[in-house]
């Protein structure tokens, strides 16, 4: 048997990310790009060894190839270990039949086995659709220092968006008196940002217990936590004031993009002692040349940029040709955005082509009925032919053919 | 082909002198190239981009960055349980001073040639750039039935001692062998890259060992050009030769032009090197930035042209820099001024600064200095 761990991870990877549309149509959602090098699961993973926790479960299910790949061994984040390290663990055949992972407590409680086998005091569960930087173990001593059952970190966001999140009521000792999901008129501005602690033995309980339970959706938000508060249990609330951001949808990716080049956002990925980790390209440094124009943008390694660049990011191996201009728009790695094309308000994904004088995307200002602004995506492959216009909110994941 | 049956053989500190400011701190093999390599990597990468999975790193002295660079090889793919990437410094204070010479290090390393099982050996310096496929090498030595297979460019001779250069016949047989001659005109010069059967390798360091040679040019290679069969082969793709800080600071500027990077980084024989997790690149508001190589991690707000930026290089606002090579972590504070300048590691010029070489005399900052 391992070594007995005293906190272990699980990681939540196996949704679909439906909002995402095309962008998660080959992949699941926590392996889209985000950050110009980054993709969504280098977020959770680098906090987990950033605070020192060095076994990881990733619960796969949805399209789990790209991912898998991308996680190879977990060496790129330091959990290559002889000793715990990042393990995939997709839904399995067992002797009474095989299941899917029928809600995120099924799937933890599928694993119980596997996290038995660290023997761990406690077990941080954690999903793969977040960027943000947190300190875990920070959480943990928390979670510790008020003997609590179940911790959940929790961020206070602005009261008009309130009603998207499931929200907490907190004592003024932290601990948490009620819970509200998605409530039309919200009393409440803390929301869960789906990263809890468990005292195991007692998380375990409930798993088999909600598992018995033939009424239940086996979910965490809307089964688990609520029967352990309404038994008592003492649940904790652990509040969070940096930088956090759910990327579920196309805007909210885009706008999480462009949060990185905003100097008053306060997501550093710059800071040497909480990196996050990438399997990095192996790419030589980028290149601007003479006419090229860029600014307020990220650009990566093994770019090849002679076009006007204005805040965007841009990940690796893209090419943006003479004259070609990029605004306000996320460039996925080896897309190529050719002579005179226009890309703006727009994601591009993975090696697309945007052949000359296409112009994709729209401004908000030129609508014609502003609500009906949305980004533009291009999705992974697509080329978009000669001339052709692509509008705002597109979706775009065929070929489109354009005048010579 | 693949080459799985070659052992390469890498010597780490051949030519150390004629780029004594940057080797200061360093062995040739650790010097930062290219906005975010060291040269050895062009070196690791051509073998194992062509199946070579056994390596040695043969050092003399100075070689600790070049052991934090190299780690245990994994970003080569050299970390094997199996052959993989094998670093051999001097076994003790007498084989440090016994490296004078490649033969003389080749003899300190017989055992370790010895115990390989492969059935050829590459040796290769670390003062050349270049990037090409090795496989059209192999198929050369076997095609012509060469003893020995030197690479070489036609070209003016590099300044450097002890560097051969040939005269062939009309298969590309060495016919003449002269060492540094004084020759002012295009000639056909040494890259040091050589390949060779290693019973052959073996059998010629016994030979050296037992008659107290000391040059590989001057004893193996010159006075046996008629005995051996030595060919000459000429690789084609972008292949420098580094001879000097400003042979340096040109070959690095040779980048900005995109057909030179093209030949140097085929997208199908990448180059490797540690990995250091920077972010990408931040261009500020208002900057400029012209013909450039920029490697991730670094934050541009002021102006930069015709540069070549390492990571983790900031050039802050109202700063202007031309015409240099800012290594990894160089500071230009806000408002000041570089031209043709080279930075070392961690160089931080503050505020208002104004430093200027020129092109024929690149200015070279230490690293860590704060000017």
């Amino acid at each position: 048997m391992p070594r007995k761990q005293e906190c272990i991870a699980m990681l939540l990877a196996g949704g679909q990310g439906s909002r995402l549309g095309i962008l998660t149509k080959n992949i699941a959602k926590p392996a889209v790009p985000y950050g110009g090098k980054y993709r969504i699961i280098d977020f959770p993973l680098s906090n987990c060894v950033n605070s020192g926790i060095y076994t990881v479960g990733v619960l796969t299910q949805y399209q789990p190839l790209e991912l898998n790949n991308y996680i190879g061994n977990g060496q790129p984040w330091d959990l290559d270990r002889a000793e715990g390290g990042v393990h995939i663990l997709p839904p399995y055949q067992q002797i009474k039949g095989s299941e899917w992972y029928k809600g995120t407590a099924n799937a933890i409680y599928q694993n119980i086995h596997f996290i038995d086998r660290y023997s761990p005091d406690y077990v941080a569960i954690l999903s793969g659709d977040h960027i943000y930087k947190m300190n875990y173990d920070k959480m943990l001593s928390y979670h510790k220092e008020k003997n609590a059952d179940c911790t959940i970190a929790c961020i206070e966001v602005p009261w008009e968006e309130a009603s998207r999140f499931g929200l907490m009521f907190v004592d003024s000792e932290g601990r948490i008196t009620d819970f509200e999901e998605k409530p039309k008129n919200p009393r409440s501005n803390k929301a869960s940002m789906g990263v809890y602690i468990f005292t195991w033995s007692k998380l375990r309980q409930y798993l088999i217990d909600d598992e018995a339970d033939p009424n239940s959706s086996n979910d965490f938000g809307k089964d688990v936590i609520p029967k352990m508060h309404r038994a008592g249990e003492r649940m904790y609330a652990y509040e969070f004031d940096g930088y956090w951001k759910d990327v579920g949808t196309i805007d909210s990716l885009w706008e999480a993009n462009l949060d990185l080049l905003n100097p008053q956002i306060n997501i550093d990925l710059d800071d040497a002692s909480w990196k996050i980790y990438s399997r990095n390209a192996a790419a030589p440094p980028h290149y601007i040349s003479a006419d090229s124009k860029v600014e307020n943008s990220l650009v990566s390694a093994g770019c090849e940029i002679e076009g006007e660049i204005d805040y965007s990011v841009l990940f690796s191996n893209v090419t943006v040709e003479k004259g070609a201009c990029v605004k306000y728009s996320i460039i996925m790695p080896g897309a190529v955005i050719k002579e005179g094309a226009v890309v703006q308000y727009s994601i591009v994904a993975e090696n697309a082509v945007i052949e000359s004088g296409a112009v994709v995307g729209e401004k908000p200002e030129s609508m014609k009925d502003p609500s009906a602004w949305g980004v533009a995506v291009v999705g992974a492959g697509v080329t978009i032919g000669k001339g052709v216009t692509v509008p705002s909110k597109a979706m775009i994941d065929k070929d489109m053919k354009g005048g010579n | 082909m693949r080459a799985r049956n070659i052992l390469g053989i890498i010597f780490a500190n051949m030519y150390d002198d004629c780029l004594h400011e940057l080797t200061a701190l360093r062995t040739m093999a650790s010097v930062p190239f290219g906005g975010r390599y060291r040269l050895i990597d062009f070196h690791l990468s051509n073998m194992v981009n062509c199946g070579i999975d056994k390596v040695g790193v043969v050092t003399k002295g100075n070689y600790r960055s070049l052991m934090d660079h190299l780690g245990n090889g994994r970003p080569w793919d050299l970390a094997r349980k199996r052959d993989g990437l094998f670093l051999l410094p001097p076994f003790n204070a007498d084989s440090s001073r016994s490296r004078s010479s490649r033969l003389e290090a080749l003899i300190d390393l017989l055992p370790f040639i010895e115990s390989a099982d492969d059935e050829f050996v590459i040796l290769t310096d670390c003062n050349v750039v270049c990037s090409f496929d090795y496989s059209g090498l192999i198929d050369f030595h076997k095609n012509t039935g060469a003893d020995i297979t030197v690479c070489c460019k036609r070209g003016i001779r590099p300044n450097l001692n002890d560097l051969m250069t040939f005269e062939t016949d009309s298969d590309c047989r060495v016919t003449k062998i002269a060492v540094s001659p004084k020759l002012t005109e295009e000639c056909l010069y040494s890259l040091n890259i050589v390949l060779l059967r290693k019973p052959f390798l073996e059998r010629l360091i016994a030979e050296a060992k037992s008659l107290n040679y000391r040059s590989f040019t001057r004893d193996i290679m010159q006075s046996n050009v008629e005995k051996f069969k030595i060919y000459a082969y000429e690789p084609e793709g972008f292949i420098r030769t580094i001879d000097s800080l400003k042979s340096y600071y040109d070959i690095s500027m040779e980048l900005l032009k995109r057909e030179n990077r093209k030949e140097l980084f085929s997208a199908d024989r990448p180059v490797f090197t540690k990995v250091r997790d920077d972010m990408p690149a931040i261009y500020g508001i208002n900057c400029k930035a012209k013909n450039s190589l920029i490697a991730d991690g670094c934050h541009i707000e002021g102006e930069v042209e015709n540069c070549i930026l390492f990571r983790g290089a900031r050039v802050g606002k109202n700063a202007v820099v031309k015409n240099s090579i800012l290594m990894q972590g160089t500071i230009v504070s806000e408002g000041a001024h570089l031209n043709c300048v080279i930075t070392d590691k961690n160089v931080t010029v503050t505020q208002g600064k104004n430093i200027s070489g020129a092109e024929s005399f690149p200015i070279y900052i230490s690293k860590g200095i704060r000017v």
